[in-house]
């Protein structure tokens, strides 16, 4: 069996299955998305009532930037966002964590959440605004209890999974309660936290125009639904284009974060 | 400080697993506890160390730990329980931040503690970066900072291959001619207990009972891989073992 000529060669059969992140594809198939819809808008096939031409969505949006209007909208929106979300996942860090420690916390606390978690916020928005006003305030408390369930349900499942024999070596050196969960139990839920931020923050995008629905005079949520009712599709999709950048953003910055904090992970 | 285990019984809900364990281990020996899988030998020492409480039955320390000493009962563990998101030397300053060793104290106990387990070079380094046998060093070094007065090690090597496992013996044998300390050491490696211990325990099958209890005279830095008397005292320890082993083995687990 010297001769190689003579055998047949074994058949590769190993490959697949293993994912990896091309860094242009993504990009490329929006492109390819942008140009199919400005090719049929062009063509006449697409109505312009059906979707509105991206030329003219990118002058609009040229627009709304030359004017000034455009940071007019986003900056009330952003502070919205980062506040509601700030609250709401901090909030929702914690009481994961406590349901992730207390047997008592946990029994009372899980099937509370499982009751919120269904329930569409943009429902409470007349509750809130009795509560917290037509101002800022239901803006900030809708976003927060948004993200707020996920964030829970994400932290304790987390928590959850945190290696139980480096709980026992942290008690085996005397290590204290609070060094126990600072430096062990979040640390180790940390990547679980990090997941389900993604979640809730695309969440607490969606509730920002919802919040936006009621008495705000500026906002991104404010322009695209003014522009909504009079039907000026331009406007809407510049307006939805914004929201989507900034969930690409936000996915980026998580994405940003977690390669910073766990890079300890193999 | 001595340890005195006094008629230790165990049992989860009605089912016995340890019943009338009486020892004492003796300060500046390493004691090796022998027995076949499931007879509870991992809990002895969880009992020992205090992180896990006996049905009945009490264990005293005899004596005040060392002066210096952060953590009298300190563990080694069988998948080494290192934190993956510190460093080599984060992992050894973590059990000094609670006793308040900061700065250039913490710094001289750890520059200390890696260099005598060789690791000096890897002060930097993260856990997933470290083969299996510098990772049990961690954890030694780990262990030695907080200059135990007893060091309970549950299978430390059992994790690690065979000729990782020589090197770290005889790392253990080097660390303890330098500086005797006293250990509990369980294991299902016969080769190891002969190796390392002063005094071999062998346990029954569940419920876990003592057998038989052998001392080895010879002194640790005299012993070498592949010793007759050493194989000899092995060979009988197996004979110990044997039956207990195939009984252990043919039970259905139901636990």
């Amino acid at each position: 069996m010297s001769d190689a000529s003579a055998g047949k060669a074994v058949v590769f059969r190993g490959g697949g299955f293993a994912p990896k992140s091309r860094r242009w594809v993504g990009f490329a198939v929006f492109v390819a998305l942008i140009l199919f819809a400005e090719w049929g808008t062009r063509s006449g096939w697409i109505s312009a009532l059906t979707l509105p031409k991206p030329s003219d969505v990118l002058a609009t949006f040229r627009e709304l930037y030359e004017s000034g209007l455009l940071f007019k909208h986003l900056g009330p929106s952003l502070s919205r966002l980062a506040v509601g979300a700030a609250i709401g996942a901090s909030i929702g860090v914690s009481v994961g964590v406590l349901i992730g420690l207390f047997s008592y916390v946990r029994s009372g606390l899980v099937p509370v959440v499982a009751a919120i978690f269904p329930i569409p916020k943009i429902a409470l928005l007349p509750l809130f605004v009795i509560w917290f006003g037509i101002g800022e305030g239901s803006k900030y408390a809708l976003i927060a209890f948004g993200t707020f369930t996920p964030t829970v349900v994400a932290t304790y499942g987390a928590v959850d999974n945190v290696d139980r024999t480096l709980i026992r070596m942290g008690q085996s050196f005397g290590l204290s309660w609070w060094s126990i969960v600072r430096k062990i139990v979040l640390p180790g839920a940390m990547p679980g936290i990090l997941s389900g931020l993604r979640i809730s923050l695309a969440i607490a995008i969606i509730l920002l125009v919802a919040a936006e629905m009621l008495g705000a005079e500026y906002g991104i949520g404010a322009y695209i639904l003014e522009a909504g009712s009079l039907y000026d599709l331009e406007r809407l999709f510049a307006g939805v284009v914004i929201l989507s950048l900034l969930g690409v953003i936000v996915s980026a910055l998580i994405g940003l974060i977690e390669r910073r904090v766990l890079g300890w992970r193999t | 400080m001595d340890i005195r285990l006094s008629s230790i019984s165990h049992s989860y809900d009605d089912f016995e697993v340890m019943r009338d364990v009486s020892l004492d281990i003796p300060s500046g020996q390493i004691v090796c506890i022998v027995g076949p899988s499931g007879c509870g030998k991992s809990t002895l020492l969880r009992f020992i160390g205090g992180l896990e409480r006996p049905k009945s039955g009490q264990i005293v320390q005899l004596g005040d730990p060392p002066e210096n000493c952060l953590n009298p009962l300190t563990y080694i563990f069988q998948d080494f329980a290192l934190l993956p998101w510190r460093s080599v030397s984060g992992n050894v300053s973590l059990v000094l931040e609670d006793h308040g060793i900061k700065g250039a104290a913490a710094r001289r106990i750890i520059d200390d503690v890696l260099a005598r387990t060789k690791l000096s070079d890897f002060a930097h380094a993260l856990p997933k970066q470290l083969s299996g046998g510098m990772k049990q060093r961690v954890a030694i070094a780990r262990a030695l900072a907080v200059n135990p007065a007893v060091m309970l090690m549950d299978e430390p090597l059992s994790a690690l291959d065979s000729q990782t496992r020589e090197l770290l013996m005889d790392d253990l044998v080097d660390l303890w001619t330098r500086q005797p300390f006293t250990a509990v050491y369980v294991t299902h490696n016969l080769a190891e207990a002969v190796r390392l211990g002063h005094r071999v325990v062998v346990l029954s099958r569940r419920p876990g009972q003592i057998r038989e209890i052998v001392d080895i005279d010879k002194p640790l830095n005299a012993r070498e891989f592949g010793d007759a008397d050493l194989d000899a005292q092995q060979k009988h320890l197996w004979q110990l073992m044997r039956d207990e082993a195939r009984a252990a083995d043919a039970e259905l687990i139901n636990v």
